[in-house]
């Protein structure tokens, strides 16, 4: 109970300075922000300074901010994202349908990344100084070092372009999302794998792990009953807080391989200076990482009882 | 008594080693290289377009014709001063706020955790593109967006081990004496926080210049013609074929140097 309450806390705060930083960008804006949108609205060559004015007074862009500040703070919290400077259609619109192409790109990711990572840390973790965890060990360094935007690079020139197996870019169809779930997934499943070993290197030197192999279960047993339900609760709460990192991949992955996403959205947003998609887009992010940890404290507190108390 | 040097560095393994090898090879690089071979990363020469390796160019050339040894030269300078300096800068504020929540206690640190807490749930590259976006200038608009993105790991380390620190009858015996806090800071809390600080330095080091390159990939951070790692990439991505080694000069030094980081940091943050 307390833990929600103490993530309830965490989106409002999150709310607040979304609000915050996104207010501060509206008013200092570098250069004529009306200028701006009003080319993200008809083009670059078809601004003039009538239809620069027209922004300006619709937008409410002068005045003092005192009023103007606690009317955008109202706003977000009435959930009144408005609608976008350069589309014109309502911000929440917009993201509900970018969000979806995002969700599943994320998913592939994380789902990859679990298949890859976990398993061989924790055959690494059962021998640990083995040749499998010398590699390993050598390989996630190695993936550590390598950007998300670089894997998409790499990947991109030998699976697409010097082998052809994959499209270079796009979305639709299910080959399109291998490439750039492989590209997230890589980097998270060198962590994991990392995370994964540790715990399990841990778990096996305890005693009870002893107990229950001299007690007479195989060793298939005792990883299945007894260790991997250890394992799972420092992977999980890594997972969660690796969803700001996964984001972050999210974020550059689309906008190199043009996936219609929530990231590709924000990227534009912020270049167009399109500052309530901005608010829409940072919020919604955001309060997903809240989310998505309120869940994982949820499903820590099943796996371990322990941490109820 | 002598002590070994191995008795100093107790968590000194090989890793950290060639990591710093590594990084003080790029160092040399940055600084010396472009003493060693005189040129100017911003001289272009279109007769020389993707033209290999040369006397004035080690490197070879780009598409204009700019020598890649100087703009390599001049990438590996920008972007880890940039880290550096916002590293510093994070390290300083999340040292100091960390240290005023551990001490204090009640709301202030109450409130200093929630704020700590609402910067963790966003993801970074958002809040350094919005600071981007406010702040006049790239470089200080990069400086001041990973400031605010990376001390927040500086605090929460900070707080917690002060707050067991602080709590420990040492520090009381200490106070009672009459020492200041500067004394306790220094025999008792740096000790216990140094390695750690490290770690988190070298991590954010490598996030920061992660975050430059990723940005100039995508086009929104560096701009052209500013020789920076994650722009040269893309610029040389159309080139590829003719010019693979072009495109890969980039590529291995941000690997270089990311590796040797990420070697520097030793283990994995917790």
């Amino acid at each position: 109970m307390n833990m929600l309450v103490a993530r309830l806390v965490q989106a409002l705060a999150v709310a607040l300075l979304v609000g915050a930083a996104t207010f501060a960008m509206m008013r200092s804006l570098p250069g004529d922000a009306a200028w701006r949108i009003a080319a993200g609205r008809y083009g670059y060559d078809n601004v003039t300074a009538a239809a620069a004015d027209a922004v300006h007074a619709e937008l409410g862009l002068g005045g003092p901010w005192l009023p103007a500040f606690a009317q955008w703070m109202g706003d977000l919290l009435r959930l009144d994202f408005g609608v976008s400077l350069v589309s014109g259609q309502p911000v929440l619109q917009e993201i509900a349908h970018q969000l979806g192409a995002s969700l599943w790109l994320a998913l592939a990711a994380v789902g990859l990344s679990l298949l890859i990572g976990p398993p061989l840390g924790i055959l690494a973790g059962l021998r640990p100084g083995g040749w499998l965890d010398q590699s390993l060990l050598l390989v996630s360094t190695a993936l550590k070092a390598v950007p998300q935007f670089l894997m998409a690079l790499i990947l991109i020139l030998v699976l697409s372009v010097q082998w052809g197996w994959l499209p270079a870019a796009g979305y639709g169809t299910a080959r399109h999302f291998i490439l750039p779930a492989l590209a997230l997934g890589l980097g998270l499943a060198a962590v994991n794998a990392r995370i994964a070993r540790d715990a399990m290197a841990r778990i096996a030197a305890m005693p009870f792990y002893h107990f229950a192999r001299w007690k007479g279960l195989s060793r298939r047993q005792v990883l299945w009953r007894h260790g991997l339900r250890n394992v799972a609760v420092p992977l999980l709460t890594y997972l969660g807080l690796q969803f700001v990192l996964l984001v972050e991949g999210v974020v550059v992955i689309e906008s190199i391989v043009g996936w219609p996403g929530i990231g590709h959205a924000l990227v534009h947003a912020v270049f167009s200076r399109d500052v309530p998609m901005v608010q829409g887009t940072a919020l919604v992010l955001g309060l997903g990482f809240v989310l998505v940890n309120a869940l994982i404290d949820l499903a820590l507190v099943r796996i371990d009882p322990r941490k109820a108390q | 008594m002598t002590q070994s040097p191995r008795h100093r560095w107790p968590h000194w393994p090989l890793g950290r080693s060639i990591g710093a090898v590594l990084l003080v090879m790029i160092a040399l690089f940055a600084i010396w290289g472009p003493k060693l071979v005189p040129g100017d990363p911003f001289a272009q020469s279109l007769m020389a377009s993707l033209a290999g390796p040369d006397a004035g160019a080690p490197f070879g050339h780009d598409h204009l014709g700019r020598s890649l040894w100087h703009r390599l030269a001049a990438a590996l300078r920008l972007s880890p001063l940039i880290a550096l300096a916002a590293v510093a800068t994070a390290a300083m504020a999340g040292l100091g706020l960390g240290m005023l929540a551990a001490a204090c206690g009640g709301w202030t640190e109450r409130a200093l955790v929630i704020l700590a807490d609402a910067l963790m749930a966003l993801p970074g590259l958002l809040l350094v593109l919005i600071v981007l976006a406010i702040m006049p200038g790239t470089a200080t608009g990069f400086w001041a967006g990973l400031s605010l993105v990376l001390w927040v790991e500086f605090f929460r380390l900070t707080r917690a081990s002060a707050r067991s620190v602080l709590a420990s009858p040492a520090v009381q015996a200490a106070r009672l004496l009459g020492f200041g806090w500067a004394y306790i800071f220094r025999t008792h809390l740096w000790p216990e926080m140094a390695p750690m600080m490290l770690t988190t330095a070298a991590f954010g080091t490598a996030t920061a210049i992660m975050a430059i390159a990723a940005l100039g990939f995508v086009s929104v951070g560096m701009t052209a013609p500013t020789p920076e790692l994650g722009l040269m990439m893309v610029e040389l991505l159309p080139y590829w074929r003719e010019a693979p080694l072009a495109l890969l000069t980039p590529v291995l030094a941000s690997f270089a140097l990311l590796l040797g980081l990420t070697l520097l940091a030793g283990g994995h943050r917790a």
